[in-house]
């Protein structure tokens, strides 16, 4: 049995699902093909801060708007998805880093935009009371801060669901072909046909890529997260500091959540990813230079989520040169969770019309193909 | 240094494999919570059988039988770990030849790395948490924990207490709480009341283990004489009260019942403690007689992950004496897979453990039939997830909203996110997706267990690093 449809969808992370939602609402009809269940794997694992904060200059007009999508992510998806403008904080713990980030900042006012600024030890205390003295300063973003990543994708989930996309869970993707002016995509015995796909498999983002012929040069990421126990409310930025791995939050309730890029390992068969506490243990200490007292708390969990990463760290956003009627949505290494509401505005415009007015050219799945033979 | 084997757990398995392994010479160590060797069974009893201890009385022969094995293990030259948490265990090195299993381990706030060529998880059972309305009170805790109390200082309950539930350990309590003078004020028997019926088809082989059925005879015989109030069919247990417990009521096929209790102790039998297996991501079979999750093993103990065993009732619920079997096996495998044992003689080796793990095991069929796993429905108030605050009514509409995964569940409810990792309430959210999507259990699994295995602190994490430069 063949199912007709506008928009098929494979992967149903939160880019997944911000594509498919945002089709839907343009009128197409859209089926979504998840291998495991709506966040499973990156989105789910995500440390979900909402950064434009040391953004690479060619994501942040995607990240600015969404920036402004999340302070109104009740307009979107009837939720606020828990977000919470904390701020985000990047402190420079010592001379080359304060230069760098006040470089950092000097190119962006040159550039017209004014997001970021440089504050001094006396307002990084007002704003971080618990973090040791010492710091020579920080960057610092007001607008941005974090939201609650399972409340983010029920609320994506049931949006989508509203919106009449189809959502079918465990329904892996084995294989796509493009016959004439359709793709046929099979997936848990079924078999879809519909003029575009939109790539959103995340890790597995390059073995579709590979299927449907347009082979992309994409590596893994498998970065880890540690979280505590339940604290009393004392923390409102997200820390981060500059040159050194350290992503540090407190959560609504209460727990710190803390990571920063220290990766774990593959597991034998490439199925899911493993902590490695060696690792970790070595990442501590820029932790615990700031935040000392962390020290006594307990750690309740830790995990490592798996994402696509290209070598220039830049997402593969676009269409397949290779493959017509395939759209790549993935590849965010690592930054991908603040991007979720535009980058779905973008993936319904080219669904919809085939074109965007956004400038994609430094997210082209061009730059990365890898030779066909080769592959 | 690489140890050729790291042991996790002292109890019966693990004490006797460390003998085993030590008398082919290889070099073992063994990492244990607890202050002394004994495990959950002969938890402190090298202290307890020490000339003039009234407690060894009161705790039996079989209690006493531990203080051999114990003297044993430390005259073997182990080196054996004391107070030591096992909180993560992580593989390196691919080959079996150049394998390596690193151990993370906190012993005194300070965490280390014990390399290891091969792993034994000895790590026993856990006893199976059953919420119902009130669990959660001060004054309810399980028999097991009471137990600990008893052999770690003597401590006796306060009255009036109540036992509720089914198996041999709540009779084995009863006992050793009486024979110590401690009182009991009633006994409610969760077991269905068709105790012939189930029991009959198994006694026959269970005879091959006659003295334990004679011992759990006395028992239950010493519960009868002494005239303590019995209740037997029990269901729809609540534990009532303010901020303590205060009252008790239940089901009986007669009617509602009701009494005044102080402590209520309950038991509804134990299930191998699997996290370190599950996060290994080792392949379990669901066993629908002991309603618990077990690593596959091959005739070996190894886990579907080589270099992995596991021994005694981390295996399966089987008790002491099929632990020691275990240990002995198990023992075996590893110094098979570590070629000092050659194929044919690890065979004939294994054929006599064999023999007495099938016969220390010849009762367990009847345990299984005549105790098992409560079934009631689960009322919508219970709260099921301790450590989120998460009631069956809340876990049964999260698992209507989606597929039948605990790990969608888990991430949405946070069930299973909080300290405990699931060990309270993993089975139960396992048993409301069954419930709510009719499926077998075997076919629902358990959520993904992520590390630590226990309790660490950021601090102690970070000490690894320091020790490691
Ligand atoms: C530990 C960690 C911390 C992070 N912290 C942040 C942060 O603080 N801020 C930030 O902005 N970003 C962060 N990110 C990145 C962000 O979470 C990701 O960029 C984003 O969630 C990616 O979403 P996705 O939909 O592309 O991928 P995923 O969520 O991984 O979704 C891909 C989906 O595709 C499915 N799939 C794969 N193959 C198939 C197939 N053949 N058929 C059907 N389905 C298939 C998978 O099951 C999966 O559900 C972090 C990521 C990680 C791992």
């Amino acid at each position: 049995m063949k199912a007709r449809t506008d928009l098929i969808v494979i992967g149903g992370g939160l880019h997944g699902l911000s594509a498919a939602l945002q089709s839907a609402r343009r009128g197409l009809r859209v089926v979504l093909l998840e291998g495991a269940f709506t966040g499973r794997h990156a989105s789910g694992a995500t440390a979900a801060g909402v950064r434009s904060l040391n953004r690479a200059v060619e994501e942040l007009p995607l990240s600015l708007e969404a920036q402004a999508q999340w302070e109104d992510m009740t307009t979107l998806v009837g939720d606020d998805c828990g977000f919470h403008a904390g701020g985000q904080v990047q402190v420079a713990m010592d001379a080359d880093a304060e230069a760098r980030i006040k470089a950092r900042i000097a190119r962006l006012e040159a550039l017209g935009m004014h997001h970021e600024c440089w504050i001094g030890p006396d307002r990084l205390a007002e704003l971080v009371p618990v973090m040791q003295p010492g710091a020579l300063g920080a960057a610092y973003v007001a607008r941005d801060g974090s939201a609650d990543p399972h409340r983010t994708i029920r609320a994506f989930r049931a949006a989508c669901l509203d919106t009449g996309v189809e959502i079918l869970e465990n329904h892996t993707v084995t294989w796509l072909a493009r016959e004439e002016t359709r793709w046929t995509v099979v997936a848990g015995g079924i078999t879809h046909v519909a003029p575009t796909v939109v790539n959103a498999a995340g890790a597995w983002g390059r073995q579709i890529a590979k299927l449907a012929g347009d082979p992309l040069d994409v590596g893994i990421k498998n970065s880890m997260m540690i979280v505590t126990e339940r604290c009393e409310p004392c923390l409102g930025p997200v820390i981060s500091a500059q040159n050194r791995k350290l992503s540090f939050k407190q959560t609504a309730d209460g727990t710190f959540l803390i990571g920063g890029g220290v990766q774990g390992r593959l597991r034998p068969g490439g199925g899911s990813a493993s902590v490695d506490f060696g690792a970790l243990s070595g990442a501590m200490s820029t932790t615990l230079a700031l935040f000392p007292w962390v020290a006594d708390l307990r750690l309740v969990r830790a995990w490592a989520g798996m994402e696509a990463a290209t070598a220039d760290l830049l997402p593969v956003i676009g269409p397949s040169r290779r493959a017509p009627g395939l759209i790549h949505v993935f590849g965010f290494s690592g930054h991908g969770f603040q991007l979720v509401p535009s980058v779905g505005r973008v993936i319904a415009d080219l669904a919809e019309t085939g074109r965007t007015r956004t400038e994609l050219s430094a997210f082209d799945p061009g730059r990365l193909a890898t030779n066909r033979k080769a592959a | 240094m690489t140890f050729d084997v790291a042991i996790i757990g002292a109890g019966p398995a693990g004490m006797q494999a460390a003998c085993d392994l030590r008398a082919r010479d290889l070099s073992v160590v063994v990492l244990d919570e607890q202050p002394a060797p004994g495990g959950q069974i002969w938890r402190g009893v090298e202290r307890n059988c020490q000339p003039g201890s009234h407690l060894a009385q009161g705790l039996g022969a079989e209690y006493r039988q531990g203080a051999d094995v114990a003297r044993s293990f430390r005259a073997s030259g182990a080196d054996y770990r004391p107070l030591s948490r096992v909180w993560q265990i992580e593989e390196s090195g691919k080959e079996a030849t150049t394998q390596s299993w690193q151990v993370f381990v906190t012993r005194e706030g300070q965490a280390e790395v014990i390399e290891a060529r091969r792993v034994l998880l000895a790590i026993g059972a856990q006893e199976r948490p059953v919420p119902f309305p009130g669990w959660t009170r001060p004054g309810v805790m399980t028999v097991g924990a009471a137990q600990i109390l008893l052999k770690s200082g003597g401590l006796l309950p306060e009255g009036p207490v109540w036992i509720s539930g089914a198996g041999p350990l709540p009779l084995l309590y009863a006992h050793q709480l009486r024979k110590l003078g401690g009182q009991i004020e009633g006994f409610l028997d969760t077991a269905p009341r068709d105790t012939l019926r189930r029991g009959l088809p198994h006694l026959n082989g269970a005879l091959r283990d006659w003295k334990s059925l004679v011992k759990g005879l006395g028992w239950q015989a010493g519960i009868r004489l002494s005239g303590l109030r019995r209740e037997t069919g029990v269901t729809q247990l609540r534990a009532e009260g303010g901020e303590r417990l205060e009252r008790i009521r239940w089901q009986t096929p007669e009617g509602e019942k009701s009494a005044a209790a102080g402590v209520l102790l309950i038991h509804e039998g134990l299930v191998p403690s699997v996290h370190p297996t599950l996060s290994l991501q080792c392949e379990h079979a669901w066993s629908d007689t002991q309603k618990s999750l077990r690593p596959v093993l091959d005739a070996w103990g190894e886990t579907t992950r080589s270099g992995l065993f596991v021994a005694g009732d981390a295996a399966g619920i089987d008790g002491a004496k099929a632990a020691l079997a275990k240990g002995t096996l198990a023992a075996i495998g590893i110094a098979r897979s570590l070629g000092v044992l050659e194929d044919t003689k690890a065979r004939q080796a294994r054929a006599a453990g064999d023999r007495a793990l099938s016969k220390a095991r010849a009762a367990r069929p009847l345990l299984d039939s005549l105790y098992p796993a409560p079934e009631g429905k689960i009322s919508d108030d219970t709260i099921v997830c301790r450590c989120e605050e998460l009631t069956a009514g809340q876990i049964r509409a999260a698992a209507r909203r989606g597929a039948a995964d605990p790990n969608r569940v888990k991430a949405e409810t946070r069930a299973g996110m909080g300290p405990c990792q699931g060990r309270q309430c993993g089975y139960t959210v396992a048993r409301l997706i069954a419930e709510a999507h009719d499926l077998p259990r075997a076919e629902v699994g358990f959520h993904n267990i992520r590390p630590p295995l226990k309790p660490v602190t950021l601090g102690e994490l970070a000490s690894l690093g320091k020790a490691k430069t």
